[in-house]
């Protein structure tokens, strides 16, 4: 394009080359992060080493400008960007145009690079425990994911290219993205994914290393944590908006591009607690590292599943196939290398240290044993279609069922061995004094589990006082955990508080799977205007429909009068939109939302002149998943809030907190 | 057996009983939800099994779509561009699906070798097309350029003759 006379204009015109540039200059200083650091290492040369924090600024620099100029071609409308022709429109509102950004393939990758590259500055910056060779080799590790996934988008999806034919009019973002839960749960679910990196450059910095130190755990502990809380935080996001938009009421649906997710989301987990033993009791090492590069592994594979176009969902707008042989050997380098370092090093790294079976570390091994169990069941129901398919045996899918009568069943002994775990005793316990302890809550639990279902409930169901029972154990132990740990100062009540609720958010979110599974009414009917529908005690009133002229669409809103016992309680307006743009119908659901219970009301088709189908739902306690999840999370920021105030002000080794020692027992292994 | 080798023993036996448990469980499961994938031509040659769910995929053909006069049930015809089937569904239909629409169906054949479907699946994309249904229709559009082939071969065999 030739510059123009207006340098205003040209500036316009030469934006998305701006990004595309910063993208390679990000390459760069990802080249430098790479090699400079671990040549520092190698030689004992401390500048070099320290390069590494100016390689992960400038890193974190440039690929923010990109992302930056990206955004900008989004709200100028600049459709000589073909990744905006595609997926912008001038008649998009705002806040949808910036969103959009990351609303398909090549933006959302832009992000997640972004992503990766604020890790990196966060663990630049926020890594002072660590030795300093350690340090400049784990940021090394991370310069190479980040060439990876740089060369990634630069090879195969780079979002400034142009188009020789400049279109008046974009595409339009896909009208199911144009949604708030949509504009967030992209970068939260990336937050998390690409934390991951963080633990994986870890493990291999420490396998590089040959020795892995308590306090180390510690450090790789917090930075899992705000990862996994970012995670839970995009799973749930993800959950709502289906409920509310895509699933007529529907809240996981075990797509494989959501077990994508659920994947490094359980490993993480198991991660969290793994390092959690190796931080206090120096255990443990070589398993914490093995979970590390698979809790990296797994995000890359949901990264390949979803980019790939190996899927059919809504993800996977993007179908290319170089784009999946990319990712595979990505895949396929960055994991089997570090499995084969791991394989030669790992002995190194492990100290052999006696545990009993009946202590607070087995039953955290037990319950890691169980979530790769977990993780190994959904891993296996999500690519073995996949598999068959590519060997062209056979096409099939597993269904739904499958995964629930697997993960339920599965649910139940790490439910119990979480509350067992948090009144056990770290190194050694007695059986008849543990379930002493656990006394109180086993009558409680059973009492709520038993006495819901019969005095409040519709019907007791088995699977009811099951669930009912698991998560009202998981609450009350670690409410007794809490209380019986006693902390005497703020920050230590702050952490024991954080994972107190993190574990009672676990609970909150199982009631809710519990009660909404086992108790919904759903209900597929035929509404003639001014005719009413009863579900249990209300009654649903269908007043009519009207057309709606609003901003990028035409809308068809219905209007429900729901009665509470002959009370009303709410008009809902469920509406039928008709993106202009795409000519893309959409379901908007009326919802009456309640901590007990949501009341659902989804538009059909309209049949005849006066009558439409409806899907009318009874949700009971369905907020509950997602409150757990944010419980989960808040807990999360909670225990780190109070991990980083202990690491600034003193020495992890002079807070080790002694809750929970038996009376004459000792920690002997100190950091 | 010293007590050290004991508990080792105990936890090698807990170990062992869980992975077996877990292994049956998933299989079990596995085996009972397994849900293949068949073409129109394949329902309609018998190839699809009885008595148990599969997935059935093709384009809806244009002018069959009827739905009741007092229900929710809507009965309509899949190709491969191919050997049409039936297919009955009861329920609201995806926003998505229309005539001409390649979509994807879950359920069971009924004694009339009509498709009872519980699920219609129509993807979020206007011009999105199901891998499986583009299979399908590839596999039948194959099955007839053969056919005209092994026509031609024949005639031209018949004039050597």
């Amino acid at each position: 394009m030739m510059p123009s006379e207006n340098t205003g204009l040209f500036a316009t015109l030469a934006i998305p080359e701006v990004g595309h540039f910063a993208l390679i200059l990000s390459l760069s200083f990802a080249f430098v992060l790479a090699s400079v650091p671990l040549y520092g290492v190698r030689q004992n040369h401390q500048p070099f080493m320290q390069i590494a924090k100016t390689a992960a600024i400038g890193q974190f620099g440039f690929m923010g400008l990109a992302f930056a100029c990206l955004i900008y071609s989004f709200l100028m409308d600049d459709f000589s960007v073909s990744y905006v022709a595609a997926n912008s429109n001038t008649e998009l509102p705002i806040i949808y145009k910036i969103s959009a950004t990351w609303g398909a393939h090549e933006g959302s990758l832009l992000l997640w690079g972004w992503v990766l590259a604020g890790w990196t500055l966060a663990a630049a910056f926020l890594s002072k425990p660590l030795p300093e060779n350690l340090r400049a080799t784990m940021l090394s590790v991370l310069g190479m994911v980040a060439i990876g996934f740089t060369l990634f988008l630069l090879i195969t999806s780079n979002p400034f290219e142009r188009m020789s034919e400049i279109p008046e009019q974009g595409r339009s973002l896909n009208p199911l993205l144009q949604d708030i839960g949509l504009a967030i749960h992209p970068p939260m679910l990336y937050l998390g994914y690409v934390g991951m990196a963080v633990s994986f450059a870890f493990a291999v910095a420490v396998l590089l290393h040959g020795e892995f130190k308590m306090a180390w755990a510690h450090w790789a502990k917090q930075f899992t944590l705000v990862a996994w809380a970012f995670l839970t935080l995009g799973i749930a996001l993800g959950s709502w908006w289906a409920y509310y938009e895509l699933g007529w009421g529907g809240w996981w649906f075990w797509d494989p591009v959501e077990n994508a997710s659920l994947l490094p989301w359980i490993i993480a987990t198991a991660l969290i607690h793994s390092l959690g033993v190796t931080a206090k009791r120096g255990i443990f090492q070589s398993w914490t590292i093995l979970l590390a590069i698979l809790a990296f592994g797994l995000s890359l594979l949901g990264a390949f599943l979803v980019r790939s176009g190996v899927l059919t969902s809504v993800h996977a707008f993007a179908s290319d196939p170089s784009r999946g042989v990319f990712i595979l050997i990505f895949l396929v380098v960055a994991v089997g290398l570090s499995l084969w370092l791991y394989s030669i090093k790992a002995a190194e790294v492990h100290q052999r240290k006696r545990f009993v079976m009946v202590s607070k570390e087995s039953l955290l091994l037990l319950n890691n044993v169980v979530l790769v169990a977990m993780m190994a069941t959904v891993l296996l129901g999500t690519i073995y279609p996949l598999i068959l398919d590519a060997l062209g045996i056979a096409k099939l899918s597993v269904g739904a069922p499958y995964f629930n009568t697997v993960i339920v069943p599965l649910t139940i002994p790490l439910a119990l061995a979480m509350g067992l775990g948090f009144a056990a005793n770290w190194i050694e316990d007695q059986p008849q004094s543990l379930l002493q302890r656990l006394w109180l809550p086993l009558v409680i639990s059973a009492l709520i589990a038993l006495l819901i279902p019969l005095l409040l409930l519709p019907s007791v169901e088995g699977w009811a006082i099951i669930g009912l029972f698991m998560a009202a154990w998981i609450a009350s132990t670690a409410l007794m955990w809490l209380i019986r740990a006693r902390p005497q100062s703020l920050p230590n009540s702050m952490q024991t508080f954080g994972a107190s609720l993190a574990h009672i958010g676990f609970a909150v979110t199982i009631t809710g799977i519990t009660m909404t599974s086992i108790y919904s009414i759903e209900k597929d009917i035929r509404m003639e205007i001014g005719e009413s529908y009863s579900v249990d005690d209300y009654r649903f009133e269908f007043l009519g429909v009207k057309q709606q002229e609003v901003a990028n669409y035409l809308t068809s809103k219905g209007e429900v009068k729901v009665y509470e016992n002959g009370q009303l309680i709410n008009t809902l307006y469920p509406e039928k939109r008709l993106y202009l743009s795409q000519t893309m119908p959409m379901t908007e659901a009326g919802i009456d939302a309640g901590l007990s219970r949501d009341l659902f009301v989804a538009l059909g088709e309209q049949l005849t002149d006066t009558a439409w189908s409806m899907r009318v739902q009874y949700k009971p306690f369905i907020r509950w998943i997602w409150l757990g999840a944010i419980l989960m999370a808040l807990g999360a920021f909670l225990a780190i809030w109070q991990s980083r105030m202990r690491t600034s002000n003193t020495s992890p080794q002079s807070t080790k907190r002694k809750e929970s020692l038996p009376a004459g027992k000792k920690l002997t292994e100190t950091a | 057996m010293s007590p050290v080798k004991k508990k080792r023993l105990s936890m090698v036996v807990l170990l062992l009983s869980a992975v077996s448990i877990a292994t049956f469980l998933i299989i079990q499961a596995f085996n009972q939800n397994m849900m293949f994938f068949y073409s129109t031509t394949e329902v309609k040659n018998g190839t699809a099994p009885v008595d148990r769910d599969f997935r059935i995929g093709g384009l809806v053909v244009n002018g069959t779509v009827k739905r009741a006069q007092d229900s929710l049930l809507v009965s309509f015809e899949l190709t491969d561009s191919q050997t049409p089937v039936t297919v009955e569904y009861t329920g609201i239909l995806p926003d998505l699906f229309r005539e001409g629409q390649g979509i994807i169906a879950k359920g069971q054949l009924n004694q009339n070798g009509v498709f009872v479907a519980k699920e219609v699946l129509a993807k979020h994309d206007e011009n999105y097309m199901p891998p499986e249904v583009q299979d399908s229709i590839d596999k039948a559009h194959q099955h007839r350029e053969q056919l005209v082939q092994n026509a031609q071969t024949q005639l031209e065999q018949a004039k050597i003759q």
